[in-house]
């Protein structure tokens, strides 16, 4: 099959970039999205020009490393599927494909198609862990979590950290991203020492480097692993009942 | 080849079983207040790297984590999918940790080093306590408690797991570790870094160079001591289930600067993956190997038999591993499953488009326990081979081949799971101490994490306690600036071969070479011709490959050229070590030594031993150095799965 690829291009994170219009008339409908950028480069690379830059790794749809805005929608058009598990087939022969990298400003190009996340670290390293230093554990199986509430850690938990989230939202907030990363490990019982100071201190990060919820719900929509926005409530919740909660557990701080 | 010292791997004497805490009292400690003072390099975020800085951390060393990846959480060890074993022993159905050790040293086909699995096997079970502690999602049954799968390899149910996410939920645990401590000051973390060389000082490990990946910067990181952690090399084949990125640099760097690479030539081909669908293939994607819990493997009787899956009747399958191993069935090791998928096709009995595949049928499995239930069990997997197939295996059987997944070698390391380089450490993947020559099904997991929690933080302090009071070696010294001007020059030389090929053809070229010379059967013939292939082909990389762009940018190709060349180099050691191992064992089968059905045939009179490999400058001549592999506790038998 055929395909037009409109690519964004840019030499460095300083400089200005552009389109750049490549055609592939010999791609397999069996191809993943990524792999026709390896066709593409390859091609590149015979004609004199750098390659397309983009990041990658697994291919599996679990690391989240891969971050291609396609068509204007992160991760594509197939619902709950990374790019790298986004295959040829679901676009039709001639299909002309607008590809640029995530669009947020905490997450700056590097180059071509990749970005900086490092953003969510730093939300992470403000909480969004259980102080459980090793050696410090008991027998796995005192704690008693019941099956529902590990399902619905896990639901939250399933979150690959790519982005897209961000990339979707109008206003580049990370809501969905720190809801699931807090709900995570606010809906089980080892969680609930740090519940109150995680939720707040993580908020106030996120809020350091991201846009505002408006509740346009996009990020479910785009996420690759369908996470729902009803952790974001749970967030809400937490994050105000936090208010009051810090003062009764003033030690925590 | 020329052959060298017996080496000591400096296991402690004692019963098997108190060996572990005898050891711990015995090493030598370093007080909190002085712990400060020393300053330990990891190299790679994993489940090892990850687990090793934050416990590092927390017990108050200061660390420097080096990740090639943009954030610690996306290392490789994230994509395993099925499970960690442990020897809870939570079903009751008569695990142990010495069945644990003992169903690892017979899965590794009696080439493992019995007293680091038998401490492996006894920190299992912390492991899970650990992950649990941490906030592990785990899957769980009504009443609250721990659930369980079965694994290949073992006829009790020990495999812990996250639905089929096992891998990432473990690696989250480890990366929020990780952060806490990153947030406390006690770990700086280098992302997009990757390391090119391990730097030496009067023989020990003193430090690395990196080359920062986003603006080319090439410098230096000293330090007392170096752990790398740096995963496996499966990506030597082009094709396999590892990441685009995972490579070998680290593990061969230090192997240049003198650390034995030990049995390269036990690579594990995984059972369970998608097969190849055409040229443009990028990398083969697994399927847990959990799926054979429920799913039944077979193909059609008939020879040439191009009829679909639903029209070939019952009596008309072959349901070859119950056939051949009805104890163990569809459960049986990866390399046994593995080759018996591989005669199968061989003998012309392949189904798919281009009948390089065998049939894995959950049609039983869905009739017995309906849709919900396994879509419950594995419903992230087949919807991932609903995406890349575009079949649904709710309807029609999957279709899945062999492909190379995990190398149970790598750098050769003592108890302590030092290398013989002083100062320099090797965890998980990377090293070659627990998993003999095939590793068991939801046990990289488990080793990962008990050498980065609990291995190494216990035993590092031998090496460091006697350096108290000296500084690391400063950066500015000879061995640092000379170092880095190494990896400068061959930067500089990858960018000015401005040859006709890309770095991608030649990676390609390596890989067919060695899966059709060195993959699930290997022969005298096929090795050698290995040997004269794999030379030309890195002659010819050094002088036409072409690597546009600069070196001081974001330069994808020029980090492959590097990643590539050095595959060129260890391709090579992986053939040798095959052709000199005159035996077939786990992952290793040489078509000289098989049963009469076909079974792997080993040789424990002459092979019995590790083989670690010296590069003495000259690829063509590495010496070889033996450890003798001594089995007390477990009887050396021929592996039955019937």
């Amino acid at each position: 099959m055929r395909v037009t690829l409109e690519v964004w291009r840019q030499s460095g994170p300083n400089a200005k970039g552009a389109f750049e219009t490549h055609e592939v008339d010999d791609a397999s409908p069996d191809m993943s999205f990524l792999e026709l950028f390896d066709v593409l480069n390859e091609r590149l690379i015979a004609e004199g020009r750098e390659p397309v830059a983009f990041d990658h790794d697994c291919r599996e749809g679990i690391c989240g490393s891969c971050s291609m805005m396609i068509n204007g929608r992160p991760h594509g058009p197939e619902v709950g599927t990374a790019t790298c598990q986004l295959h040829l087939r679901k676009f039709d022969d001639g299909a002309h494909i607008k590809v640029e990298p995530w669009r947020a400003r905490s997450f700056p190009v590097l180059k071509d198609l990749c970005v900086d996340r490092s953003a969510f670290d730093r939300i992470i390293e403000a909480g969004g862990y259980i102080t459980a230093p090793t050696g410090t554990a008991q027998d796995a199986n005192l704690i008693l979590v019941p099956k529902e509430v590990s399902d619905a850690a896990m639901d939250a938990a399933a979150c690959i950290g790519c982005g897209a989230c961000v990339a979707a939202c109008p206003n580049s907030a990370a809501q969905l991203f720190t809801a699931a990363k807090i709900q995570h490990l606010n809906l089980l019982p080892q969680g609930q020492p740090e519940r109150w100071r995680r939720t707040v201190d993580m908020v106030d990060e996120m809020e350091r480097w991201f846009g505002s919820c408006t509740n346009h719900g996009e990020c479910e929509a785009a996420c690759p692993k369908e996470i729902s926005i009803d952790f974001i409530a749970l967030m809400n919740r937490d994050y105000v009942k936090a208010q009051f909660k810090q003062r009764r557990l003033a030690g925590q701080r | 080849m020329s052959e060298r010292l017996a080496l000591d791997a400096k296991v402690p004497d004692g019963p098997i079983a108190d060996k572990w805490d005898q050891h711990k009292f015995d090493v030598k400690l370093v007080n909190p207040a002085n712990k400060r003072k020393f300053t330990i390099i990891v190299v790679g975020s994993g489940l090892a790297g990850a687990s090793a800085a934050a416990t590092l951390g927390e017990l108050g060393y200061r660390v420097q984590l080096v990740t090639y990846h943009d954030s610690p959480r996306r290392a490789h060890s994230i994509a395993a999918q099925g499970g960690i074993n442990a020897a809870k022993n939570y079903r009751n159905d008569g695990d142990s940790v010495y069945r644990l050790f003992y169903d690892t040293v017979k899965g590794g086909d009696y080439r493992a080093r019995e007293a680091n699995v038998y401490r492996l096997a006894q920190i299992s079970v912390n492991i899970i306590d650990q992950c649990v502690a941490q906030g592990v999602p785990f899957a769980r049954e009504y009443g609250g408690l721990l659930d369980n799968r079965s694994f290949g390899g073992a006829q009790v149910s020990r495999t812990f797991y996250a639905r089929g996410q096992t891998g990432q939920q473990l690696l989250l645990g480890a990366y929020q570790a990780l952060a806490r401590q990153v947030a406390a000051g006690m770990v700086e973390l280098h992302t997009r870094n990757e390391m090119l060389e391990l730097v030496m000082k009067d023989g020990r490990a003193v430090g690395i160079v990196v080359r920062d990946l986003v603006n080319g910067d090439v410098r230096s990181l000293s330090g007392h001591a170096v752990v790398l952690a740096t995963g496996g090399y499966g990506n030597v084949f082009y094709l396999s289930t590892n990441a685009k990125n995972s490579n070998a640099t680290a593990a061969w760097r230090a192997h240049r600067k003198g650390a034995l690479f030990a049995n390269p030539c036990y690579t594990q081909i995984h059972p369970t993956c998608i097969p190849a669908s055409d040229e443009f293939q990028s990398k083969l994607t697994l399927m847990s190997e959990s799926l054979r819990n429920d799913g039944r493997i077979w193909v059609p009787e008939e020879l040439g038999d191009e009829r679909p899956a639903a029209q070939i009747r019952e009596e008309e399958r072959d349901y070859f591993l119950e056939r051949r191993y009805p104890a163990f069935g569809n459960l049986v090791p990866r390399d046994v499953a593995s080759r018996a998928a591989k005669r199968e096709v061989d003998a012309g009995r392949g189904v798919g488009p281009i009948k390089n595949g065998v049939y894995l049928d959950f049609a039983d499995a869905l009739a017995q326990l309906g849709h919900d239930t396994i879509e419950e069990r594995y419903g992230n997997l087949l919807q991932m081979y609903e995406r890349i197939t575009g079949e649904d295996p709710y309807e029609t059987p999957m279709r899945i081949y062999p492909a190379v997944h995990y190398a149970m070698g790598g750098l050769w390391v003592d108890y302590d799971l030092m290398s013989n380089v002083p100062g320099l450490y090797v965890l998980g993947e990377a090293n070659f101490s627990d998993h003999g020559a095939n590793r068991l099904g939801a046990s990289a997991l488990m080793q990962g994490l008990a050498d980065g929690y609990f291995v190494l933080p216990a035993t590092i302090n031998q090496y460091l306690a006697p350096l108290l009071g000296s500084d690391p070696v400063p950066t500015d010294d000879p061995a640092f600036t000379d170092a880095e001007r190494e990896v400068t020059e061959r930067v500089r030389a990858l960018l000015s071969v401005d040859g006709s090929r890309t770095v991608d053809w030649f990676h390609r070229e390596l890989g067919k070479i060695l899966w059709d010379n060195c993959g699930m059967a290997r022969s005298k013939e096929s090795l050698e011709k290995a040997l004269a292939e794999i030379p030309a082909l890195r002659d010819e990389f050094h002088k036409d490959v072409r690597i546009l762009g600069e070196g001081s940018s974001l330069n994808q190709s020029l980090e492959k050229a590097g990643r590539v060349a050095d595959f060129l180099e260890f391709g090579e050691l992986l053939v040798r070590d095959a052709l000199h191992r005159e035996e077939s064992c786990g992952g290793h089968f040489r078509v000289e030594h098989q049963t009469e059905d076909g079974e792997a045939l080993r040789d424990d009179e002459q092979f019995a031993y590790v083989g670690a490999w010296e590069y003495a400058g000259d690829l063509a001549n590495p010496k070889l150095h033996k450890e003798q592999l001594e089995f007390d506790e477990v009887h050396l038998a021929q592996r039955s799965y019937k």
